[in-house]
């Protein structure tokens, strides 16, 4: 499916400072058995967000009214784990379209990009400013610039720059998928089968 | 004359069908597998934009993830686990993929039966939608997890694209100690490098002990490098290789097998090549593992304590005391003695046929602790097979325990195979992560042998008290 176009955004974020946030987490493997895409937001981090009983967990952020936002700020480490797609489907169908850490796992960082939900590493510092940011506003906004590869803390005006693939980038703002370019590379992958 | 390259550099560049400018290569793929969970959307994919699957014979699938343990012969009770299981019959089906579905005598765990199959094969790139589809890079394999996108990808051209990951080396010399196996290599090194220390790399593993491991303990090994944050490790085919892969269904056979043996006898690192990192540890600092927390990096030798938080770094504290509270443990705890209820033999890392031995040879003649609910659950048809005609099974039962069939069970729960909240299970799996087994199921991983001193004591105990 083509992915959704992403330029620009500027948003309240919502902090989960917890680190190694892993997949399993982000959605549990019971959840996992739709053989659609679709829905996934609900039980994204179902076991940090409701107990037993399916009541929502006071303290966790997702579930507190004072955080909201498209940007999810997570510890170090983020999306550790297995290479459930789920997870990225999850995130950005809570509504998330930016996840910020300090350091992705590999797979969970293509998955995101292939759903164009973007994955911003900044450096542990610069996460530690942030989450203090929050903490001291908890709406404070964040300006998420792809064409400039900028982060900027809107409050302070301190703006992070950040790294992406410069293809990734292209498909991102012009949401492009890998597909559709493997598809137009036909020619070239049946003469590499035929050697 | 080329440039010296490492093992990993010359698989992935000679599957490289175009190299993109500052951005990924496009890879092409030897060998598919799917399973149930992360194919549906993919074939869904394919169909909204009214594709057809490439090459289906280049892909194999199997129901595992969901799939029960017990009363296979029965249809799914759990309707939404039957939908998926049929969802794959019916893609496989409209596809021509081969599927080797509940019941058939080849079906099992994906990355248990890709290798005894012999269709994973040295030199191969290999990809599945599972994480730790790095098994069957002990084969010399460039093997990697991906997502369902890419499953997509795969399905409709072959390809999919990535960025070339950064080469790792892992050395290990001398000889293991007696007790020790090639879970115990693997959990000591996450312990070592931690959970991200092979983010971003590919690890190829080598060095004296490396080579003496046999190939259910490589893939052992190299099922357990994306618990380190590597995109996969692989080890050099070698002689044990290739007995191994020898009259494998799907094997070459005769004059071509004699020329697969020549092709891959090459499939060596050059002397010189380099790796962006390169660590060296020695067999005789490892003993048997076990881990406390709710990472696979959170290990220690089974006489050991758990660490001290204040040994930490001050940032690291909130989340290590959140881990050992989740796991109703305390910093300086000993681990030795604490006691369990559930001991799970199986997954994708320790469900193979050697697991099965290890574990039967040493309760034969003890009996299961009576705290202890036991589930072990082969990889593959083929392995409970081979454990009946072994004498496996009447050990296991003379000791107390059952047999179960194969599926991925109690690894990630997703079926009916979920440890109570609370409880502790010592498992041969791969993730002790919070839920993993079941919601607030408390993880603690280790080898078939340290599993089996478990559930005959049924508290954490070194295996190494029983073996003279």
């Amino acid at each position: 499916m083509p992915i959704e176009k992403f330029i620009k955004i500027q948003s309240s974020a919502v902090p989960v400072q917890i680190e190694n946030v892993d997949t399993d987490q982000i959605i549990p493997a019971r959840f996992l058995k739709a053989v659609e895409r679709k829905g996934f937001g609900d039980n994204l981090f179902r076991d940090w967000r409701y107990d037993k009983s399916n009541n929502p967990i006071i303290g966790f952020p997702l579930n507190e009214t004072k955080y909201s936002g498209q940007i999810l700020i997570g510890g170090k480490n983020f999306g550790s784990g297995s290479s459930r797609e789920h997870a990225a489907w999850a995130l950005y169908d809570y509504g998330f379209k930016v996840v910020v850490s300090s350091f992705f796992a590999d797979i969970f960082k293509g998955n995101a990009l292939n759903n164009g939900l973007l994955p911003v590493q900044v450096t542990s510092e610069e996460l530690s400013e942030i989450f203090e940011t929050i903490e001291g506003d908890t709406q404070a906004t964040f300006t998420i610039d792809l064409e400039q590869q900028t982060f900027i803390i809107d409050a302070s005006g301190k703006v992070i720059d950040f790294d992406i693939n410069p293809y990734k980038k292209e498909c991102l703002l012009n949401g492009y998928d890998d597909i559709d370019y493997l598809l137009s590379l036909k020619k070239e992958i049946e003469i590499f089968e035929s050697k | 004359m080329s440039q010296s390259a490492t093992l990993f550099d010359k698989i992935w560049d000679s599957h490289t069908v175009k190299s993109i400018k500052n951005g990924p290569s496009v890879l092409y793929i030897d060998r598919h597998y799917i399973h149930e969970v992360t194919s549906p959307v993919a074939f869904l994919g394919l169909e909204q934009r009214g594709l057809s699957v490439a090459n289906p014979q280049k892909t194999t699938a199997t129901p595992d993830h969901n799939i029960p343990t017990q009363d296979q012969h029965l249809s799914i009770q759990d309707a939404l686990s039957r939908n998926q299981v049929d969802r794959l019959m019916k893609n496989c089906r409209n596809h021509n993929i081969p599927l080797y579905g509940l019941n058939h005598k080849w079906q099992g765990i994906v990355h248990v039966i890709g290798p005894e199959l012999g269709l994973t094969q040295p030199g191969m790139t290999i990809v599945c939608g599972d994480s730790h589809t790095s098994t069957h890079g002990a084969f010399g394999c460039v093997a990697f997890g991906i997502g369902t996108s890419e499953v997509e990808m795969v399905l409709g051209t072959q390809c999919i694209m990535q960025p070339k990951p950064k080469k790792m080396r892992i050395q290990i010399d001398g000889a293991l100690s007696k007790g020790v196996t090639a879970k115990d290599i693997a959990l000591y090194i996450i312990s070592q490098i931690s959970t991200s220390g092979g983010t971003g790399h590919f690890i190829e593993y080598a060095g004296s002990t490396i080579e003496a491991l046999s190939m259910e303990g490589r893939m052992t090994l190299c099922n357990m490098s994306i618990e380190s944050g590597a995109r996969g490790g692989l080890i050099a085919p070698d002689q044990t290789t290739f007995e191994y892969l020898k009259n494998r269904e799907f094997s070459p056979q005769e004059k071509n097998w004699e020329e697969a043996m020549e092709k891959w006898a090459l499939l060596k690192t050059d002397e010189n090549a380099s790796f962006e990192k390169e660590y060296v540890f020695h067999a005789h600092d490892i003993e048997p593992m076990i881990t406390f927390g709710t990472n696979p990096g959170m290990g220690t030798g089974i006489t050991g304590h758990i660490p001290l938080a204040d040994s930490l770094a001050e940032g690291e504290r909130v989340t290590y005391e959140k881990s050992l509270q989740y796991m109703g443990f305390g910093d300086g705890d000993k681990l030795q003695g604490k006691s369990i209820d559930y001991v799970f033999v199986g997954s994708c890392t320790n469900g193979r046929i050697e697991d099965l031995r290890e574990f039967a040879h040493f309760i034969k003649g003890k009996k299961k602790a009576d705290n202890i609910t036991a589930w072990i659950v082969p990889g593959s048809k083929q392995v409970e097979a081979q454990a009946q005609e072994e004498g496996l099974l009447a050990i296991l039962e003379a000791a107390g325990f059952e047999l179960r069939q194969p599926g991925c069970s109690a690894c990630l729960a997703m079926n009916d195979d979920k440890i109570p909240a609370g409880k502790y299970a010592v498992s041969t799996s791969n993730r002790n992560f919070e839920g993993r087994q079941g919601p607030g199921a408390r993880t603690l991983l280790a080898s078939p042998l340290v599993a089996a001193a478990c559930a005959i004591s049924g508290k954490i105990t070194d295996p190494r008290e029983y073996l003279n």
